[in-house]
Order: C-alpha cells, then structure tokens, then sequence
C-alpha cells in the first residue's frame, strides 16, 4: 500500500468523533430552522446570526456580569428567544401572506443589522471564552483523547434534539404544530390559538440556535461573523435532508458531520465544501431531498 | 319552528360584505339561525355559500357586516376566538392531516372551555365504526368517507354546539350519504344546531327545517321545510334541480 | 358606462404614451450626460463602477424580476468572472477583449452547471440552493493558489483592446466600458420584450400553468439562468478591468445580497429600478461615512459618526424596510404615484 494514502485507523476515528460533535450542531440548527419553516414559511436566514449572539451573550454574562457557563446555558436562550418573539411580532408577522422570497430577504436584513451591531461593538476577532472547570482535561477512548467537553456537547445536543423530537411527535402540542405545518387555517378553526403558537415557535427555534451558540462558545472562537459560513451549511443541510421530517434533519446533520469529518482525514481541502458537493449529488439522485416532502 | 324565534339566535349575519383580496364575493348576506335548528344553504357552484362559512369562521380575506354568534358580534375577532364561542367547522376540503393519525386527527380540536360536553370518543366510534378500525392508519391514507366522517367527526367532541357544514356529502357513496343523514338526525335530537352548504338538494331539503338559496353573494330565498313543495318551481330555477 | 370606459381606456393609453416618450426623452438625458460626464469633471472610475454594478443588478433583475427565480449566488459569477479575468490578463497578457470574453464564458459555463442543479427544486430552496453552490465556488477560490487568498488579486493590467488600444487612460476605458454596458443593457431590454420574455414572464406569473401549455419550463428556467450569469460575469469582468484588482468581496454570499437589495430598492421586474437602485446603493456606501457625520450634526447624537463603519448595518435596515413597505420599488411607487388607479 501507497504509504501516503495510508490512514491511521485512530486517527480516523478521532476525526469521525469530532466530526459527529460538528454534526451535532447541524442537527440543532436545521431542526429549528426546519420547525419554522413548517410553521411560519419563512426560512430564517438570521438563524445563524442569533446562534452567534447567543454564544456572544454567554460571554458578555462571564465578562461583565461573572455569570459562569452553566447559567447561561439557560439564560442566553432564554434572551435570544425573547429577541426572537420581538422579532417575529414586529416585523415577521406582516409578511406570511406574500412570497415566501421576502420572508428569506426580511431575515437576512435582520442577520446584517445584528452582526453589524455586534461588528461594532465587539469587532471580527475572536473573543476568548473557557470551559467550565467540571468539564476540562480529556477522556481516554482508547483511539483518541476526547475533551470532556466536546463528549458534553455531543450528549447534551443529541439530547435536546431527541426531547424536541419527542415534543413534536409525540406530545398534544407537538400534534397541533404538525397539523399547522399542515393547514393553520383549519388548526385556528378549532379554536387553537395558532398566532401565539406562531410567535412562540419562532421564539423555541432561536432559542434553540441559542443553545448551540453557548455549546460552541468554548470550541471556538466566539466572533460576530462566527454564524455567517454556517448558516449557508445549514441551508446545505436542509436542502438534502428535506424539511419534512424533525429525525430527517437530526440524521442529516449528524451524517453530514461525520462525512466532513471523513473528508478531513482523506483530502482535507475539500473538507469546508464537502457538504455542498454532498448537495449536488443528491439533487442530481434524489431532488426531492432525503427525507423529502416538498411544501 | 316558532318557538324558536323568542330566543338569541344562535348565528345571526347581517349584512355580510366579504373580499378574497381584491374579489368582492359576498354583497350583503343575510340570515338568522335559532338555537336546534338545521338550516340549509343552497345555491349554484360560486354563489357564496362556501365564502358565508369561511367568513363566518374569519377564514376570508375582509368582512364587513356583523356576525353575531349566540349574540357575541365577532366581525373583528381572530378565528380562533371565534372557534371558542361554541363552532365546530368542517370544511369543503376535508382538511384531513396527512402527518396525523386517523385517531390524533380525531383528537386534535381542543375542548371548547365553557361549552358543554360534546360527544364522547366512544359515541363518535359508534356513529362511525370504520374511524376506529383505522384510527391507526395516517390520514391521507383514509378513504374519501372514511375521511369525511373523520372530519365531521372531530368537530363533535369539542363541545362545539354550532355546526358548519360544507358540501359533506360531496363525492360520496350512496351508502355513506345515508349515514351522513342518520348522523344529522341524530344530531339534530341531541340539540345541536346545524348549518349545511350542500349542493345535493336531495340530500339535505328532507334535513332542513328552512332553506336558504344564495346566487352572486346574497341570499335570494328563503322558506321553511314545509313550504318546499310550493318552492319547488323557483327552486327549479335558481338550481336547476 | 361603456363610453366612459372607452374614455378612461384612451386616456391611460395617453398617459402611457406620454410616459413613453417621456422615458425616451430621460433616456436621452441620462445619456448625453454620460458621454460628456468626463469632462465636467466627474471621476470616471466611480461612474464605471456605477455602470458595472448597474448591468449585475440588471441581469440579476432578469432572473428574479422577468423569471421569479431568487438566485441568493450571482456573486460567483460577477467575483468568479473578475478573477478569471484578472488571471488571464495577469499572466498572459492578452487583449482585454479576449479576457472579458473568457470571463463571460466562465460564467456561462458556471452558471449552466448551478443553474441544472438548482432548477432541480423550486421556490425558496431554489434560494437556498444556489446560495450553497455559490460559497462552495467561494471556499474554491478562496484555496485555489492564483487568486491570492485574502489579499486577491492585485494589479491587473487592462492591456490592450483589440491588440493595439491602450486601455491605461481612465478616458479610453471609459469610453470602452460605457460602450459595452450600453450594447448589454440594450440586449437585456431586448430579450425581456422578445417573445423568449414573454414565456419567461409566463413562467414567473403560473409556472403550472406554462407547463399545461407545453413549454418545457426548465430548460427556459436555464436559458434564463446562463443569460444572467452570463451578462453578471460580464460586468464582474468590466469592474475587474476598471478597478485593476479582484477579491474575495466579490465572490462572497453578502455580494449576492448586495445585489438583492439593488434590484429590491430599484424595483423588482423593472427595466430601470434596478439601474436607480444600483446608483442608489453604490453611492450609498460610498458616502456613508459623510452621511453619519451629516447626521451626527444635525441630531447632535455622537453615534452617527461611527455610520461609515457599519454599512453592513445599513444596508440591513433598508433591507427590511423595503421588504415590509416598499416591496415594489423607487420605480414602482414612482409608476403608482404617475399612473393613479393602477
């Protein structure tokens, strides 16, 4: 065998952990940018940009208030899906009945006037944030070390899309926000009160991206533009998974995270396009997506 | 039906203007249902019956007028508000959910609060045997009865005590129109209070206990059951039965 | 009743025909001051600019104004074409028509193999499609050695037209680069009034419905495309000639935006919005900085200073007012407020 094609299996397979650890972060993004294109129609370009203040958040709670990580676990989303309720009754709300275009322009205005705001205020570099002491050092797996905290991110992310799986499919709600994905018309004709749900939807859903965004505050570098290239992932992610499905969006982002990973160990120049080719691939296969069910 | 008209109607419209954006569809609609009455509206395909119960639930684009349910306007309440007051709408297209099974479609509409029971789970079964042999099969994948007494059926658990009906025996089988009748009759004894669209006349005149006849957005005319026979040459006209 | 609609029927073709002529006679306006711009002293350079962001937004106009299509990744094809350009003109020297000709033929190209991919789905993955494939050729020519990486590509030469024209005078380029956006602009007027356009328009209005009369939707949905592409790497070609450098700018998702926000700001499916709207914006970010400190004076409020440092924001802002309340565009309000009852 041609040594330079030979690969570690460690190496591998550490690269096919962190790679899920990725995957694990598609996984929240598309489910909640999935969960309110089922509801609202809009796809929700400020996604990324509301992962980044979330992780923004947590930092400026540890920098100018001394609250550590685990409570802004819960606060930072808790803030952004507030910011997000704003968002949706001021300005989303005038815009369900036209073209869903416009629903996609109106979030990316929102995405430039929230990076802008944090560009001025923080700059593009990188602010520096720790993990919390529980979680420092690394854990023996035998092929590979793995910080402790990445082992967390991946626990606490399948977790949450798991829970959110459960909520929507199995739950009274969750049935009332599947039927609205279907008709709302019909769902508010049963005396379900589907604006509030609308607005509290778009809330979770940001909330969500919030979530991921104080996950990945200690793994990379918390910056303003740090949502920019992976809202773009994202809208890969969803374009082969297809919306229709809360597992289809889990599955695919997970996967697309390993096979990034993969792609990292067997030719790493491709690895930052690998899901876009991914894309191509299967609107050549498969154009409805994989798990697809077209609106 | 006299003794009806001493009481709060249970819908009153009046004067009803509706628009599906730019399309003015409903010119001035008129009509009064009594609490226990079944009302039929007939009338031509685009004559505004359908668009008098989207209107009412507040699923059109603009209205103006009054509509008044158990004495409540609702002209500028959301749909959903107006679902609370006591309505159970079942719409032309079914609206059955494909995401959904044949039993969480059933259960979906919440309890009206402050309504009265509504049926049970296991009286809608009996009414309708087939929902509960399939209650596990996804919605579309439901004949188009099956469907149908599905959507009827999942608007009498809630509580609902006003029912609007759309065009229910639409492209159904004999056997099942009849059930659908037997459902309204015993409907109608239970106290409900019943507003069918239908388009076969033969189906709903021996239903009703008045008729209304809608052509271009208004009502054109209106008796009770029993002056039907003395009606039939103007019916013969405006609906070519 | 019937005579009254005659009437109104006759004066509103009256009003249009005045509007026409009119239009022809600001068409007259618009050009003579440009022929004779350079020598009042405008800086020629920030014209031509002008022009090349004009003609993008103008074939992009093609495609979401006369097809319904929002492509989210024209970027590509107007950065893509720059740095095709620049390379060739850079390393082998060739005469600047041949360069603009390989960077239109790179969008062509480019724009077939999205443009097959993204029909594929309709709508907002359409959107979303082409704004994926559009960051892939970004990271591609982000990695790719002769584009230079973050710095990009610095100091092309125009060279020579047609083999002899010296293209280094700002004057003859000028002329040069208004010559050619002119012919385009002229071809893009023509092909939206052909009967091409008219399907085109068809399909923007009720694509199932062209489809029930037998046109083979999709492949008029690509013509459209590779033409877009095509006249977008033709002005990503013209600014990399006039500005003498290309960079990753062009190239990147928030270019694609840049020229959404003309197009909308102009007027969606408009001959000239997007022409006003590209004015409008460039001028825009070129003056911002001035218009913060303008305000800052006025209002006395010291924030407006740092207006020069966030055009991002801006330009979000305006992104969202026209989408919540100016959705048909300078051009179409100004139509309304000429033409009432419309």
């Amino acid at each position: 065998m041609n040594p330079e094609f030979f690969i570690p299996i460690p190496v591998l397979l550490s690269q096919l952990t962190l790679g899920l650890v990725n995957g694990a972060f598609y996984a929240m993004l598309s489910l909640g940018l999935a969960v309110i294109f089922g509801l609202l129609n809009v796809i929700n370009f400020a996604h990324g940009a509301l992962y980044m203040l979330g992780a923004v958040l947590a930092w400026a709670g540890m920098n100018y208030f001394g609250v550590g990580y685990w409570t802004m676990l819960l606060v930072s989303p808790l803030i952004v899906g507030i910011i997000g309720i704003i968002i949706e009754r001021l300005l989303l709300h005038w815009i369900y009945e036209l073209d869903h275009i416009y629903g996609l322009l109106l979030t990316l205005g929102i995405t430039l006037v929230i990076e802008g705001i944090m560009r001025s205020a923080y700059g593009v570099s990188g602010l520096p944030y720790a993990a919390p002491s529980e979680l420092r050092g690394a854990t023996d797996l035998g092929f590979m070390f793995l910080p402790n905290y990445r082992a967390w991110v991946l626990v606490a992310s399948i977790t949450v899309c798991l829970a959110t799986w459960f909520f929507i499919e199995k739950t009274k709600v969750g049935s009332y926000l599947r039927a609205g994905t279907e008709n709302p018309k019909i769902v508010e004709s049963f005396g379900v009160n589907v604006p509030v749900m609308i607005t509290l939807t778009y809330g979770f859903g940001v909330a969500l991206a919030a979530f991921a965004g104080v996950l990945a505050a200690p793994m990379m570098q918390v910056s303003p533009l740090m949502g920019q290239n992976l809202i773009i992932i994202i809208f890969a992610v969803v374009v082969i998974g297809g919306m229709g499905s809360i597992m289809g969006a889990i599955v695919t982002g997970l996967a697309l995270g390993v096979l990034e990973g993969l792609t990292k160990v067997i030719y790493p120049q491709a690895s930052s396009t690998v899901v876009f080719l991914i894309m191509a691939i299967i609107l050549l296969v498969r154009p409805a997506g994989l798990f697809g069910r077209d609106k | 039906m006299r003794e009806y008209k001493s009481s709060v109607p249970a819908l009153e419209i009046e004067d009803l203007q509706g628009w599906y954006g730019e399309s003015h569809v409903l010119h001035g609609v008129n009509l009064k249902v009594y609490p226990g009455e079944v009302v039929t509206l007939l009338g031509r395909n685009g004559s505004g019956r359908t668009s008098t119960m989207r209107a009412v639930m507040g699923l059109i684009g603009a209205r103006k007028g009054s509509i008044k349910v158990n004495g409540v306007e609702t002209i500028n309440m959301p749909t959903y508000k107006i679902a609370n007051l006591g309505i159970g709408y079942c719409p032309e297209e079914r609206a059955i959910f494909s995401s959904l099974s044949c039993e969480e479609n059933l259960l979906l509409p919440p309890k009206i609060r402050g309504a009265g029971k509504g049926m049970s789970q296991d009286e809608i079964y009996e009414m309708f045997p087939n929902l509960q042999e399939r209650k596990h099969s996804q919605g579309t994948r439901l004949s188009g009865g099956e469907q149908q007494m599905l959507a009827v059926g999942r608007i009498l658990r809630t509580g609902a005590n006003l029912l609007l009906l759309d065009e229910i025996s639409e492209g159904l089988a004999p056997v099942i129109v009849q059930a659908l009748a037997r459902m309204i009759r015993t409907l109608k004894e239970k106290g409900y209070t019943v507003v069918m669209v239908e388009q076969n006349f033969h189906f709903a005149a021996p239903l009703a206990d008045r008729l209304y006849v809608m052509e271009h957005g208004v009502i054109v005319e209106h008796f009770e059951a029993n002056e039907l026979e003395t009606k039939m040459p103007v019916l013969n006209e405006l609906l070519g039965v | 009743m019937s005579a009254f609609e005659k009437e109104l029927g006759n004066s509103s073709k009256n009003i249009s025909k005045i509007l026409k002529s009119k239009s022809v006679s600001w068409s007259l306006v618009v050009l003579t001051s440009l022929l004779l711009a350079p020598f009042i002293g405008v800086y020629p350079v920030l014209i031509l600019k002008i022009l090349c962001f004009a003609l993008f937004a103008c074939s992009f106009n093609l495609l979401i104004g006369f097809t319904g299509l929002l492509s989210f990744g024209h970027a590509a094809f107007f950065g893509g074409a720059g740095y095709i350009f620049g390379y060739f003109m850079k390393s082998w020297g060739i005469p600047a028509e041949i360069g603009i000709i390989l960077g239109v033929g790179f969008g062509a190209i480019l724009g077939y193999v999205i443009g097959s991919l993204a029909i594929k789905r309709q709508g907002i993955y359409f959107a979303m499609i082409t704004l994926a494939l559009a960051q892939m050729v970004y990271f591609i020519f982000l990695q790719t050695p002769f584009t230079g990486g973050e710095d990009g590509l610095q100091g092309i030469p125009r060279g020579k037209l047609f083999g002899f024209i010296p293209l280094d005078s700002d004057l003859v380029t000028y002329y040069f680069v208004l010559g050619v956006v002119l012919l385009a602009f002229l071809a893009i007027v023509r092909i939206v009034n052909s009967p091409y356009g008219q399907i085109l328009r068809a399909i923007k209005e009720n694509e199932p419905r062209a489809v029930s009369l037998g046109y083979d939707t999709n492949r008029f949905k690509l013509i459209a495309f590779v033409t877009s592409a095509s006249f977008s790497a033709l002005a990503g070609s013209l600014k990399a000639l006039v500005l003498g450098f290309a960079t990753l700018t062009d190239v990147h998702w928030t270019m694609s935006g840049s020229v959404i926000l003309m197009t909308l700001v102009g007027g969606l499916g408009t001959l000239t919005g997007p022409i006003l709207g590209a004015v409008l914006i460039v001028m825009l970010e070129n003056k911002i900085g001035e218009i913060g400190f303008f305000l800052a004076e006025v209002t006395g409020i010291q924030w407006f200073e740092t207006l020069g440092q966030s055009v991002p924001m801006v330009t979000g802002i305006i992104f969202i007012i026209c989408v919540l309340s100016f959705r048909q565009g300078i051009v179409g309000i100004f139509t309304r407020v000429c033409r009432p009852g419309r």
